[in-house]
C-alpha cells in the first residue's frame, strides 16, 4: 500500500504559466540551496569521509518525488510506493537498508534520511541526503567486510522509518542505531548534520514559495524538469546510435580469491529513447562485491556522463527519466538477490563509469575519455593505542584522472565530485601513524596524446600494533587507454615488515595484523592514456620529464628521446617515432593491455606477485529467479 | 599639524583623502589614474589635495594605501620563479593539492587544473622528518640539502618557500634550511611556512607560503617605489599598506607577508563603506561593489566586518584571514547567452572585460552584456559620460541585446529587463553566502552599494532582500580612499594548539594568548604605533573534538580568568546552534589561539552638504524614457551634485554623477542625508513580503 499524505489544505497546486526569467531564478536559488546544505553538512559532520572527503549527496525534489536539483536519481516515488505509513508536516525519514529503497543507496553505511516540505499545509517539494557514516557496526571497523556472503554480516540496517514524527525525535530508534556502532558519537552528529542540511533546504524552498506563490513554484520545478527534458532528449538523439553499442569491463576479484566478474552492457536507442541492457553480466558474487544498481540512479549516471562530455551548461534533473530505459537481470552483480552482501559495491560503481565511457564513446570517439574508475580505494587501520583508546581510521584515496580530449588527467585526484584528501598533518595528529610518502608514480599514467594522470603512493608508517583492511581494484586488468593512447598503471599493495620481509598485500583484505614500525606502500592506478601518444607535443613530454611525472624512460614511450643534458634529442626523437608507429600499426579504439583473461591470468603472478583469482563460483540465490541467462 | 592620506589606485582614477589628525577635517581629490607606473598618479593626486587644504606635503605622516599590485600578479600569472623545499615524499604537494575536482559527477571530464605557483621542477625535498607533536624524529641532512639548493641556483630562481611536515610544531628545521639557503641563494628572499601561517594542513599552509613567495618581489617593488617616490615630496612620512582583513600593515611587514594583501584593494570598500554608514547611522549592512566583471559583498555586523581565515584570488585559495568578501561572476561586462538545448537565459560568468567591453561603448563589443541591458532600459543615459568621457551608444546596445531577446522569443525591453533581473539573483546568491548561510536575516541589515555599477542594482537588491535602506554614497572611489585613511593600524599573531579541553587549563591558554598579544605588539610598535595606543583582541578557535569545522570565539582575559575554560565553551556552544541549530553534548578541542592588536583610528569631521527643502526640482537636468518593472515611464534624470540635504527624490528616477547612475526604481523614494547620501526605502515602509511587513515596518521605525 503507498504511503498516505497527510495535508491539511485541501487546494491543490495548480499548474500556471511562468516566464522564463522567473523559471531561471527559481533555479539559480534552488541551486543554491543545494550548495547551502553541503556547506551546513561539512561543517558539523564528524566522520571524516563526509566532513573531510565529502562522500555525501544532497538534493532537492518536486512534490512527485522528482529530483530537480541534485547528484542522485530520486528515489522517492518508489519510497512511496513501498512505505505503508503516512507522510505528515515535520516528518523526517531515514534508513540505511539498501534493499528497502531498490539501491538508492546501496551499502548500509550510507544513511539516507528523506523529508517533505510543507507550506501552508500543503506538501510543496521534498529533500533528501546521504552520507557514508565511518562505522555502522557488523564484522569488522569501517563495516566493509570483504568476506561477508550476507548482508546481515555488515552492520545494523534500518527500514524507512520516521525518526522525526512530526517534528518529534525518535529517540529509541536513533539509540538503537547508535548502540550497534563502533564511533556512535560519529554516527550522532552526522545524522544532525544532515537533519540541519534538510531543514536547511526546507527553508529555502518555503522562501522561494512565499517570494513567487506556491503555483509559481511547483510550475517552475515542473518546466525545470521540462527544459531538461528536452535537452537530453537533443543530446540523445545526437549522441546515440540505433546501432547497438557493446562493451564489457571487470571487476578484477571478489576479495575470496575468485575473478575477474564480468559486467557488460549494451546501448542503443529506438525513436527517442535510449536503452540501456546489462544482459550478460555475471551472477551475484558470494562476497560483498555486488552493487544493488538503481536503474534510476543509472540514468542519472548516464546523463550526467553526456551532459560532461557533450554540453556541461545544461542544469541536471531528473526530468529526462522517461527517454531512458535500463534493463539489469535479477541475480546478477548489479541486481544481487536479498540477502546477498552489498558493502564493498564501491569497485562496481566506480567501473560503471567506465563501462559508461566505453559505450557513448563508440558512437563519438572524438569526444571518448580514457578509463581511470578504478573505485574509491579505502584504508582502515583501527585498534587500541598505548592509553588503551579504541583509533579507528577509514580513508578514501584517489589515482590518476583519465586522459581526456579537452586534456592530460590531473595527478592523483578523485573521479568522485567534491571529494577531497584528508591533511596528512590532520592525520598523524590524530592517529598512530606516519605518512611518509604522499606522492604520485612517475609514468604510472597511461601515455597518450592526452596523458592519463599518475597514481597516488602513499607510505603508512603504522606506530601502534592494530589492523587494517584495504578496498582496491584494478589491480589485475588495466584502466584502459583509447584512440592510441596506452593503459595506466594498475594498483598495488606492498607491506613491509619491521623485520625487513615484504609482501604483496591482496587488492581486497580485512584483518591484516600490524606491528609499530611496519610500513605499508598502497600505490592506486594510473589513469588510461588518450589519443596517440606519438603525437603528444615533444616539449610537453620535456615538461614532464622536468617535473619528475614522466621519467626519462617513460619519455620513449611517447617517442621522445631525452638527452643527458636534458634536452629533447629532435633527430632520435623523430626517427624514434616514425619506427614505433610502423611496428604499432594503425592506432585501435580501445587498449586494455591484454589479450585475453587467460593470458593475463598467466602473467598475473610474475607481474603482481599475486596468484591470479580463479573463475568465479556463483551465488545462488534462494528465490527463484536468477541469473543472466533468464532475462 | 599633522595629517594622515588615503589613496585608492582604481583603474580609471585615483582618489585621495586627507584629514587633519587634530581636529577631523577632510580633504579630498581625484585626479586621473597612471597604470605604467602608478605613483605618478598618486604624486599628482598628493599634490592637488594639498593644495586644496593649503597645506604642504611635509605635513603629512601617515600615507593608507589599498593595493591590487598583489591580486593582479596572481591574477596575471606574473609572479616569482618560485623555488620550493618540502620534507622528503612530500615534493608533489601542490600537485595532488587536495586531489579534489570541481564540477559535480562527471567534473573532471572537463577539469584542466592550472600549474603550481612553484614548479614541481623548481621543487626539492630535505631529508629530515619532524613528527606531529613536534619531536625531530630525522636529522636534517645538510650535505644533501646544499646540493639541491645549488641545483635550484642553476635554475635561477627568485624566491625560496621553505614549507616542511608538522614545521607549525616545532620550526628547527625551517629556520636551519633559511640559514643554509640564505648562504647559497644570496639575495633571494625566503618564506617559511612557519612564519607565514604557522598553522596545521600541508597544502594550505604550502600554497599560502608559495602564494607569498610568489607576489613578493613584484610587491616589494612596488612598494619600496612608491614609498621613495612619497618620501621625495613628503619626508618622514609613514607609508601603511590596507591588508585583506581590513586592517594596515607597516611597509615592512607588507613587504615580507604580501600574501596578506590578496583583497587589499576590496578591503578598502568596505571599510569605507563601513565608516559612511556607521556615519549615517547603520552599523548593520550588507555590503556590494559591482565591478566590470565581478561583484564583491561582504556583511557587516555592529560596525564590524567578518572576518574568514582564508582568501580566494582566481583559482587560488590562500590561508590568510581576510574581510569575508564573497565575488561572483556578475558585473557590467557579463555576457547575456541563451544557450542552445535549454533556452534559458544565462548571464555571465563570461565577462566582455574591459576590452572589447560592453557593446555600448562602440570598441567592437558585440555580446549583450548587463551594461547594454542597463542602457536599453534607459538606467545608463546616453548623457551620462562615463568615466568623465565615455560616451555610450544606445543603437549598438540594442543590437547586441536584441540577439538575446530573438533566442528568448521576447520584445528587446523584456529580454533587457531579464538580463538586469537575473545579474541582480547572481549576486543575491553571492549576499545569501555572507548573510542566510552564516544564519544572518538580510532583512535586519541596510545595504550599501558602490563601484561603478553598484548604483544601478541597489534598489533592485535591497527590494529583492528586504535590506532597507539601500544606501548610494558619493563617490565610489573615494570610499576606499577614506576606508584607507580612516584604518587603524593592525597585526595578529596566532598559534595551532589543538588540545581537548581535559588536556589544558585556563591559566596555560591565557599564557600563551599573552606571549601572541607581545609578539604583535611588537610589530605594531616597529610601524612607529605607541604602546599606550594599542588595543588587543583574542580569539580562539574551536570545535567539538571529531569535527573538522572551526568557529572562532571572541574572548577576553579576564573572562578566562573568571570563569576558566567555560567562558569559551558558552560562547560556541551558542554560536554552533546559531549557526546549525544544534549543539552536542561531546568535549571541546582548541585548535587555535590569537591575539589581535591595533592602534587607534581617527575620528574624522566630514563637512556636510547644504541643506535644502524636500523638492529636489532644481537637480533635474533632463527626462529618459525607461522600462522599469514591466513599464515604460517617463523618468526624470537629477544632477547628484545638485542635491541637497533634506531633498527626497521620488522614484522614477536616475541619478548621475561622474563615476555612477543610481537607479530609484517607481514606489520607492531616496532621502538625501547630511552627508549627501542617498537612502533609499519603498513608500510603503513595509516589505513587499506581507507575512514580513509588520517586522519590517518596525524596523523601519525603528531606524528613522
Amino acid at each position: 500500500m503507498p504511503a498516505k499524505i497527510v495535508q491539511s489544505s485541501r487546494k491543490r497546486l495548480k499548474k500556471v504559466k511562468v516566464d522564463t526569467v522567473t523559471i531561471d531564478i527559481i533555479e539559480s536559488a534552488l541551486r543554491n540551496a543545494r550548495f547551502e546544505m553541503d556547506t551546513v553538512l561539512f561543517r558539523t559532520a564528524m566522520s571524516p569521509g563526509i566532513r573531510e572527503q565529502h562522500d555525501e549527496f544532497p538534493m532537492i525534489a518536486n512534490v512527485d518525488g522528482k529530483m530537480v536539483v541534485g547528484q542522485f536519481g530520486s528515489f522517492i516515488h518508489g519510497f512511496m510506493q513501498g512505505y505503508g505509513g503516512t507522510v505528515e508536516e515535520g516528518d523526517v525519514f531515514l534508513t540505511n537498508d539498501p534493499y528497502s529503497v531498490d539501491g538508492a543507496i546501496s551499502h548500509a553505511n550510507d544513511w539516507l534520511m528523506l523529508m517533505p516540505i510543507y507550506r501552508a499545509g500543503r506538501l510543496i517539494a521534498w529533500t533528501a541526503m546521504f552520507g557514508h557514516m565511518t562505522d555502522v557496526g557488523g564484522k569488522v571497523a569501517g563495516s566493509l567486510p570483504t568476506d561477508a556472503r550476507t548482508i546481515y554480516e555488515e552492520g545494523i540496517t534500518v527500514p524507512p522509518v520516521k525518526i522525526f514524527k512530526r517534528g518529534v525525535l525518535n529517540e529509541d530508534v536513533l539509540k538503537i542505531m547508535l548502540h550497534n556502532c563502533r564511533l556512535p558519537h560519529w554516527n550522532l552528529s552526522d545524522f544532525n548534520a544532515i537533519a540541519a542540511a534538510l531543514r536547511t533546504a526546507g527553508a529555502r524552498c518555503i522562501e522561494i514559495s512565499e517570494r513567487f506563490g506556491d503555483d509559481v513554484f511547483h510550475s517552475a520545478m515542473t518546466e525545470m524538469l521540462a527544459r531538461n527534458r528536452r535537452a537530453m532528449r537533443e543530446l540523445i538523439q545526437r549522441t546515440v546510435p540505433e546501432s547497438k553499442q557493446y562493451f564489457e569491463d571487470y571487476i578484477c576479484d571478489d576479495g575470496m580469491g575468485m575473478g575477474p566478474y564480468k559486467i557488460a552492457c549494451s546501448m542503443w536507442r529506438e525513436g527517442e529513447k535510449c536503452i540501456f541492457d546489462f544482459k550478460g553480466t555475471d551472477p551475484q558474487s558470494l562476497s560483498s562485491i555486488n552493487f544493488l544498481l538503481n536503474e534510476e540512479m543509472f540514468k542519472m549516471f548516464a546523463g550526467v556522463y553526456m551532459i560532461m562530455v557533450f554540453d556541461p551548461q545544461i542544469l541536471f534533473n531528473d526530468g529526462f527519466y522517461d527517454l531512458m530505459e535500463v534493463r539489469i537481470p535479477e541475480g546478477t552483480l548489479l541486481k544481487p538477490i536479498k540477502p546477498a552482501a552489498l558493502s564493498c559495491r564501491t569497485h562496481a560503481l566506480g567501473r560503471i563509469f567506465d563501462i559508461l565511457g566505453g559505450l557513448l564513446g563508440q558512437g563519438n570517439p572524438q569526444f571518448m575519455c580514457a578509463a581511470g574508475f578504478s573505485d574509491s580505494p579505502h584504508l582502515m587501520y583501527s585498534g587500541y593505542d598505548r592509553n588503551g583508546d579504541w583509533y579507528q581510521l577509514y580513508q578514501i584515496t584517489f589515482g590518476g584522472i583519465p586522459g581526456k580530449p579537452f586534456g592530460d588527467g590531473p595527478d592523483g585526484h578523485s573521479l568522485w565530485p567534491s571529494f577531497t584528501n584528508v591533511p596528512n598533518e590532520f592525520l598523524e595528529s590524530y592517529f598512530p601513524l606516519r605518512i611518509e610518502a604522499y606522492e604520485t608514480i612517475p609514468d604510472s599514467g597511461g601515455p597518450g596524446k592526452n596523458r592519463g594522470g599518475n597514481g597516488l603512493r602513499i607510505g603508512y608508517r603504522f606506530l601502534e600494533p592494530g589492523e587494517i583492511s584495504i578496498h582496491d581494484d584494478r589491480w589485475l586488468t588495466y584502466p584502459w587507454g583509447v584512440n592510441g593512447g596506452l593503459p595506466g598503471a594498475r594498483s598495488r599493495k606492498t607491506l613491509l615488515r619491521k623485520d625487513g620481509s615484504q609482501t604483496p598485500l591482496p587488492s581486497k583484505v580485512d584483518h591484516v595484523k600490524v606491528e609499530a614500525g611496519d610500513l605499508l606502500i598502497a600505490d592506486t592506478w594510473g589513469g588510461g592514456g588518450c589519443g596517440d601518444p606519438l603525437e603528444r607535443d615533444p616539449a610537453k613530454v620535456k615538461f614532464d620529464v622536468d617535473a619528475g611525472l614522466v621519467t626519462r624512460d617513460g619519455a620513449r614511450r611517447y617517442g621522445v628521446v631525452i638527452n643527458n643534458q636534458g634536452a629533447i634529442d629532435e633527430v632520435a626523437t623523430k626517427l624514434l617515432r616514425t619506427k614505433m608507429a610502423e611496428e604499432r600499426g594503425p592506432v585501435t579504439l580501445f587498449d586494455r593491455g591484454f589479450r585475453s583473461i587467460d593470458e593475463l591470468k598467466a602473467r598475473c603472478l610474475s607481474e603482481t606477485g599475486l596468484a591470479p583469482p580463479t573463475q568465479p563460483e556463483f551465488g545462488r540465490s534462494k528465490r527463484k529467479t536468477a541469473s543472466a541467462d533468464a532475462a | 599639524m599633522s595629517y594622515r592620506l588615503g589613496v585608492d589606485v582604481g583603474g580609471t582614477f585615483t582618489d585621495l583623502f586627507l584629514v587633519n589628525e587634530r581636529s577631523g577635517e577632510v580633504f579630498t581629490a581625484k585626479v586621473p589614474s597612471t597604470p605604467a607606473d602608478q605613483s605618478i598618479g598618486v604624486l599628482h593626486g598628493i599634490a592637488r589635495v594639498c593644495e586644496k587644504a593649503g597645506v604642504r606635503p611635509e605635513a603629512i605622516d601617515h600615507v593608507m594605501h589599498g593595493t591590487t599590485v598583489a591580486t593582479n600578479t596572481v591574477l596575471t600569472g606574473t609572479g616569482a620563479r618560485c623555488g620550493l623545499v618540502t620534507t622528503r615524499g612530500y615534493r608533489q604537494v601542490l600537485q595532488i593539492a587536495r586531489s579534489f575536482v570541481p564540477g559535480g559527477l562527471g567534473g573532471w571530464v572537463i577539469y584542466n587544473k592550472s600549474l603550481p605557483m612553484a614548479p614541481l621542477e623548481c621543487t626539492i625535498e630535505a631529508h629530515e622528518r619532524v613528527a606531529a607533536n613536534g619531536e625531530i624524529v630525522e636529522a636534517l641532512d645538510e650535505r644533501r640539502l646544499r646540493e639541491e639548493l645549488t641545483r635550484l641556483l642553476r635554475l635561477r630562481i627568485e624566491a625560496l618557500t621553505v614549507s616542511l611536515i608538522n614545521s607549525f610544531a616545532n620550526t628547527a628545521h625551517e629556520r636551519r634550511i633559511r640559514e643554509i639557503a640564505g648562504e647559497i641563494l644570496p639575495g633571494i628572499p625566503i618564506s617559511l611556512s612557519s612564519e607565514v601561517v604557522p598553522e596545521m594542513q600541508e597544502y594550505e599552509r604550502t600554497v599560502t607560503t608559495v602564494a607569498n613567495s610568489y607576489v613578493r618581489p613584484r610587491v616589494a617593488r612596488y612598494i619600496a617605489n612608491l614609498k621613495s617616490k612619497i618620501e621625495e615630496t613628503a619626508q618622514d612620512v609613514k607609508l601603511h599598506i590596507l591588508r585583506s582583513d581590513g586592517g594596515l600593515a607597516g611597509a615592512v611587514s607588507a613587504e615580507e607577508y604580501p600574501v596578506n594583501l590578496l583583497m587589499s584593494g576590496p578591503a578598502g570598500g568596505v571599510t569605507g563603506a563601513l565608516w559612511v554608514a556607521a556615519q549615517a547611522g547603520f552599523p548593520n549592512l550588507l555590503t556590494v561593489d559591482v565591478g566590470g566583471t565581478s561583484t564583491d559583498v561582504a556583511l557587516i555586523q555592529n560596525g564590524a566586518p567578518r572576518l574568514r581565515r582564508e582568501t580566494t584570488v582566481g583559482d587560488v585559495t590562500v590561508r590568510a584571514s581576510s574581510v569575508d568578501i564573497r565575488t561572483v561572476g556578475a558585473g557590467g561586462g557579463s555576457i547575456a547567452h541563451v544557450p542552445e538545448l535549454t533556452k534559458a537565459l544565462r548571464v555571465g560568468p563570461q565577462s566582455a572585460g574591459a576590452d572589447p567591453g560592453p557593446a555600448a561603448y562602440g570598441k567592437g563589443g558585440t555580446e549583450a552584456t548587463v551594461t547594454d541591458a542597463n542602457v536599453v532600459l534607459g538606467y545608463l543615459p546616453e548623457m551620462q559620460r562615463l568615466g568623465g568621457d565615455m560616451q555610450l551608444d544606445r543603437g549598438l546596445a540594442s543590437r547586441a541585446v536584441r540577439k538575446v531577446a530573438d533566442a528568448l522569443k521576447l520584445p528587446l525591453l523584456d529580454a533587457a529587463l531579464g538580463i538586469y533581473n537575473i545579474v541582480n539573483e547572481n549576486m543575491v546568491g553571492a549576499l545569501r553566502l555572507v548573510s542566510v548561510e552564516q544564519g544572518y536575516d538580510p532583512r535586519d541589515y541596510a545595504l550599501i552599494a558602490f563601484g561603478g555599477a553598484g548604483p544601478l542594482h541597489a534598489n533592485a537588491l535591497a527590494r529583492l532582500l528586504g535590506s532597507w535602506p539601500a544606501i548610494i554614497p558619493p563617490g565610489p572611489g573615494v570610499l576606499c580612499a577614506l576606508g584607507d585613511a580612516t584604518t587603524a593600524v593592525r597585526d595578529e599573531r596566532s598559534r595551532t594548539y589543538v588540545r581537548q579541553f581535559s588536556q589544558t587549563d585556563a591559566k596555560e591558554v591565557r599564557s600563551i594568548l599573552r606571549d601572541l598579544s607581545r609578539e604583535a605588539s611588537k610589530s605594531l610598535e616597529r610601524d612607529g604605533v605607541a604602546k599606550r595606543e594599542i588595543t588587543t583582541g583574542y580569539q580562539v578557535d574551536l570545535r567539538y573534538r571529531g569535527q573538522g569545522l572551526r568557529l572562532t570565539i571572541d574572548v577576553s582575559l579576564e573572562e578566562i580568568a573568571q570563569r576558566g575554560l567555560d567562558a569559551i565553551s558558552r560562547k560556541f556552544d551558542a554560536e554552533h546552534k546559531r549557526l546549525f541549530t544544534f549543539a552536542l553534548d561531546l568535549e571541546h578541542e582548541i585548535v587555535t589561539l590569537r591575539a589581535s592588536v591595533q592602534g587607534r583610528g581617527i575620528r574624522l569631521k566630514r563637512a556636510g552638504i547644504a541643506s535644502g527643502r524636500s523638492d529636489p526640482q532644481a537637480a533635474v537636468v533632463g527626462r529618459q524614457a525607461c522600462y522599469m518593472d514591466g513599464k515604460r515611464l517617463s523618468t526624470p534624470v537629477y544632477e547628484r551634485a545638485r542635491l541637497a540635504a533634506g531633498n527626497v527624490v521620488k522614484g522614477p528616477a536616475i541619478v548621475m554623477e561622474m563615476d555612477s547612475t543610481t537607479v530609484i526604481l517607481p514606489k520607492h523614494h531616496g532621502n538625501v542625508d547630511r552627508l549627501g547620501n542617498i537612502l533609499i526605502y519603498p513608500d510603503a515602509h513595509g516589505s513587499p513580503k506581507p507575512a514580513k511587513s509588520r517586522a519590517s515596518a518596525a524596523r523601519a521605525a525603528k531606524r528613522h
